[in-house]
């Protein structure tokens, strides 16, 4: 019974959190504490998910089917796979740590904060968990509003041109998106089920117009190139909570997007215009690490840095190859750990210095000793050195662009090269540069409360560096399918005009 | 001449209301000033009994009587009912703000109970007499609601563009309504409907053709569609708050209602001709709609402009023309009312005494000043933006899903983009809402029932918005 509910159960005890958050007396502490302890049961509750995913099979797990509208033919309909396990875990995961990370830093309001969070993280876990296209759509886009409340009432100066910008960005790629999957309802035989749209086959024009469609929403959402304008806007004004969720879920969708619908739904299209995916991959790759090479600010350092590393998600996916997807998949989780620590860092730091210029954040290394070896481990997880996640993740999608194209993988390897040279060169400001501040200014080390925000987050950085295998195997079968079916399309002449 | 005695008994809500109109008009005249509220209670009995009235007789069978010009089916039962509710709420919230500006008066209820009344009939038309009469009871009720603050200069030039060109528009209906008469010889709708289906495709003259459009424009300008909509946004920025809460809200159900029963059940041969005009209205109106509403500063405006752009929506379930559309575009008006009436109570409930919440500038900073009232307009708003997980959205998909059933998916692409450009005014809203401090920090006054209507109201739209099943289902089953 309990099994056969689960999923729901992570879907929505973080809403019954909400609102026992909304209905707690007002006193922040409290409040924060009913956060917390909602946050980190909802990730026990999750983590049955993990020890009970079969490995063996590409079918969904954990189905919970009930109908929901019937006379569109809409359910109720959740369930995990390959693909969507480690989002959902992550998911989990993260919130906690940004409820932690906003224990003091979130001083106002903290009430209508917390319940913000909660409600963002049911929406999260939905988008991810969703087997029936409008309920993935009602999750995608109801998570819109808390995450443009987060911005715009707890963000920095810029906040409200940030958040009107995240949203109507968001907006433009989604309505698009609606109209497409309104689209295949009608071509696959009246359904929104999502596998049942999966298995279905589409003419060239259906597929060449539902592609972009998807393209649309998806690549802003990522962010690729060149719709990538909004994040380092609203990653600059969100505050920490808000970039971490940002930067480790949010982003996500994005790619998630493109393996869940686009590959398995309109697969001659996909492959047909896969070099462009793939050409705008690069250019993210590299444009993205060069921004980052020059910022002054921290977090736009690091939002920059997401944007290259997102193009290393896109490209694996759109090799086709099982290496590729799976070295993507696995990407897009270590982008999460890393760039969610890496953000969470930039705020441990802000909240001292009170600003993000690297030139103020600059010669740490007597001061904070704790806080500069976390940073360090972060970012050399950010470049992908050998033995942290990102090296495996980086490996296994160079492995499958090399496979298909020795100039592309050639590009990508400079992407990396240029990533280590920022993160090293923001280090060795950031920990050795001689500092301007005035004398006697002192900055205290991070205590338990940061470290317990950051050090598991350094555990999963080793253990999928030192140990992916746990995390490969249950994406394989799913991968392994969804390579499988797009080798056997290829039916539809789908060309670059319609 | 064979005089028969119709059938009452599907015109019973009907009687009812007229019966107790006449009842409060007589009890007013002897009420004294300080037991206004009488008059208030039962209007609100009014409602609620031929609501009761309505269900209990209520069959979901088709009943025609007096002489085939009027009908009772499971369409005008559930669209009834949700007039009475509409009102209900109109009532709710108009009460205290007609108390706090001295303009607590028997008049209000008579002539908000004659517009239901007139709603009513036109919702159970089943000929053009019917519902032109439904529609003119309706019509002479709302120019009289407009001006029923007399002392302001504002609401008597509303009031008498409002009466000036909804008398144009009604007189163009009806030239649309007589031409169709001399070309098919009977006032029944049905009759029409029969004339028409006769016709060899094509085969009909050019007289049908204008009569066609006289019946199209005269409907469009009682929607508010553009080009026919500029006295919208004059009678709603003019008006009293009470009575824009009104003109806004069900008024807009019964609109759908003829508009159905005059294009699809009357001149449904000709929806090839009449689907052109509505796209043409549609997408003017969508486009009118959503830019201007940006530039407006008077929230009431503002909403009169949203007002134009929903109508936009409205249309595009109509012009689909299937009986999924025409579902679609009911679950619209009634979705719509129910957002609109809560909306337009929200600038009720920050208004008070010597104080009009007119300006968008008056929800800044609502947040801190009542953090509850705050998320029900958050709600109120997301759903008129159309946003899950409120009821708008599901509106919005039915249409959306309509027009691309049809093959006119460019249609919902128009549509759409105009939605991204509509929610920038709505998100204004939110931001004024959330991320402003407020500027007035004195406190809101308002009365109990007042604050239960409203949490009520937009928790509907939530809950309608997680739940919405039962109501499409409705819908589709009525229009079936």
């Amino acid at each position: 019974m309990l099994e056969s509910n689960l999923l729901s159960l992570v879907i929505f005890l973080p809403l019954a959190g909400a609102l026992a958050v909304g209905l707690a007396p007002k006193n922040d502490e409290l409040v924060r504490w009913i956060a917390l302890l909602s946050s980190l049961l909802v990730f026990a509750a999750s983590l049955p998910l993990w020890f009970l995913f079969d490995t063996a099979t590409h079918e969904m797990q954990f189905v919970e089917r009930v109908p929901w509208i019937p006379a569109f033919n809409i359910e109720y309909a959740v369930g995990v796979d390959g693909i969507s396990i480690l989002m959902v875990l992550l998911t989990t995961l993260i919130t906690p740590l940004c409820v932690l990370c906003s224990w003091r830093t979130v001083g106002s309001r903290v009430k209508a904060f917390m319940m913000a969070l909660l409600a963002m993280e049911t929406a999260m876990i939905g988008v991810f968990a969703a087997l029936d296209f409008i309920l993935f759509y009602v999750f995608w886009e109801a998570m819109l509003i808390p995450m443009f409340l987060i911005i715009g009432v707890w963000g920095g100066p810029r906040r409200v041109y940030a958040a009107l910008k995240f949203f109507l960005y968001t907006l433009l790629g989604s309505l698009p998106l609606l109209v497409a999957i309104l689209a295949l309802y009608f071509m696959g035989g009246k359904t929104f089920d999502i596998q049942a749209l999966s298995a279905g086959s589409y003419g060239a024009t259906a597929q060449f117009w539902i592609f972009w469609a998807f393209f649309l929403a998806f690549a802003i959402k990522v962010p690729m190139f060149p719709f990538h304008t909004w994040l380092p806007d609203a990653h600059v004004e969100a505050p920490t909570a808000g970039s971490v969720i940002l930067a480790s879920v949010l982003l996500k969708m994005g790619a998630y997007g493109f393996l869940r619908f686009s590959l398995p739904m309109v697969p001659d299209a996909s492959l047909a215009f896969a070099p462009v995916i793939l050409g705008l991959s690069l250019v993210a790759i590299i444009w993205g690490s060069y921004m980052a090479l020059v910022q002054s600010d921290l977090k736009k350092l690091v939002a920059y840095s997401s944007v290259g590393h997102m193009g290393f998600v896109t490209m694996g996916i759109f090799v086709f190859s099982a290496a590729g997807i799976e070295g993507a998949i696995l990407q897009m989780l270590n982008h999460g750990i890393t760039t969610g620590a890496l953000f969470l860092c930039v705020g441990l730091i802000y909240d001292r210095t009170h600003s993000r210029e690297i030139a103020d954040c600059s010669g740490l290394r007597a001061m904070m000793p704790a806080y500069v070896t976390l940073l360090v481990l972060f970012s050399f997880s950010s470049f992908g050195f050998p033995g942290t996640n990102t090296f495996i993740g980086e490996l296994l999608i160079l492995v499958g662009a090399f496979a298909q194209n020795l100039w592309m993988g050639a590009i990508a390897i400079g992407g990396v090269v240029l990533s280590v040279a920022y993160m090293l060169w923001m280090l060795q400001r950031v920990i050795w540069a001689e500092h301007t501040r005035p004398p006697g200014t002192v900055f205290t080390d991070l205590n338990g409360r940061e470290l317990a925000t950051l050090l598991p987050l350094l555990v999963l950085v080793f253990w999928i560096g030192l140990n992916p295998a746990p995390f490969l195997e249950r994406v394989q079968a799913s991968v392994q399918q969804l390579v499988a079916e797009i080798s056997l399309t290829g039916s539809a002449d789908v060309r670059l005009l319609p | 001449m064979n005089f028969a005695m119709p059938d009452f008994f599907p015109a019973l809500p009907e009687a009812f209301v007229l019966g107790m109109v006449c009842l409060i008009l007589l009890v007013d005249v002897f009420l004294d000033e300080s037991r206004r509220d009488v008059i208030y209670y039962l209007s609100q009995a009014t409602l609620a009994g031929a609501l009761l009235l309505t269900v209990m007789t209520g069959s979901g069978e088709t009943h025609i009587t007096f002489s085939g010009s009027f009908v009772s089916d499971l369409l005008s039962e559930v669209l009834k009912c949700f007039v009475y509710l509409v009102t209900i709420g109109v009532l709710l919230y108009a009460r205290p703000w007609l108390k706090d500006r001295d303009i607590h008066k028997g008049e209000f209820y008579v002539l908000v109970l004659f517009g239901v009344l007139g709603m009513m009939i036109m919702i159970s038309a089943h000929s053009l007499l019917t519902l032109y009469l439904g529609l003119e009871l309706l019509s002479l009720s709302l120019y009289a609601l407009a001006a029923f603050d007399r002392d302001s200069g504002r609401a008597s030039e509303a009031a008498l563009k409002y009466f000036v060109l909804g008398a144009i528009a009604s007189c163009i209906l009806l030239y649309g309504m007589s031409l169709l008469y001399g070309v098919t010889g009977t006032l029944s709708l049905v009759g029409i409907g029969a004339y028409l289906g006769g016709l060899e495709a094509q085969a009909y003259g050019l007289t049908l053709v204008f009569a066609l459009a006289f019946v199209v424009v005269g409907l469009a300008f009682k929607l508010g569609a553009v080009p026919f909509h500029s006295w919208l946004p004059d009678v709603y920025h003019g008006a009293p708050t009470a009575t824009v809460l009104f003109v806004g809200s069900a008024p807009k159900i019964a609109a759908f209602a003829i508009v159905v029963r005059l294009l699809v059940e009357g001149l449904g041969g000709l929806h090839a001709d009449w689907q052109v005009m509505l796209v043409m209205l549609a997408v003017l109106s969508l486009a009118i709609g959503n830019v201007v509403a940006i530039a407006q500063t008077n929230i009431k405006r503002m909403l009169a402009y949203s007002t134009i752009s929903h109508v936009g929506f409205l249309l595009l379930g109509v012009l689909a023309g299937t009986a999924d559309g025409l579902a679609a575009a009911m679950f619209y008006a009634v979705t719509y009312a129910i957002t609109a009436v809560g909306g337009f109570g929200m600038i009720i409930f920050l208004s008070r005494r010597g104080f009009e919440a007119e300006n968008i500038d008056d929800f800044k900073g609502l947040n801190e000043r009542s953090p509850w009232f705050a998320f029900v307009m958050l709600v109120l708003v997301f759903s008129m933006a159309g946003v899950p997980p409120t009821v708008g959205f599901y509106a919005k998909l039915l249409v959306f899903s309509a027009v691309v059933d049809v093959g006119m998916a460019w249609l919902a692409v128009v549509a759409v983009v105009f939605a991204i450009i509509g929610a920038f005014y709505y998100l204004r809203i939110i931001k004024l809402m959330y991320f402003d401090p407020p500027e007035d920090t004195t406190p809101l006054p308002a009365a109990v029932d007042l604050r239960v209507a409203l949490s009520a109201n937009g928790l509907l739209v939530l809950g309608l918005g997680i739940f919405p099943g039962t109501l499409i289902a409705l819908c589709a089953r009525a229009l079936a």
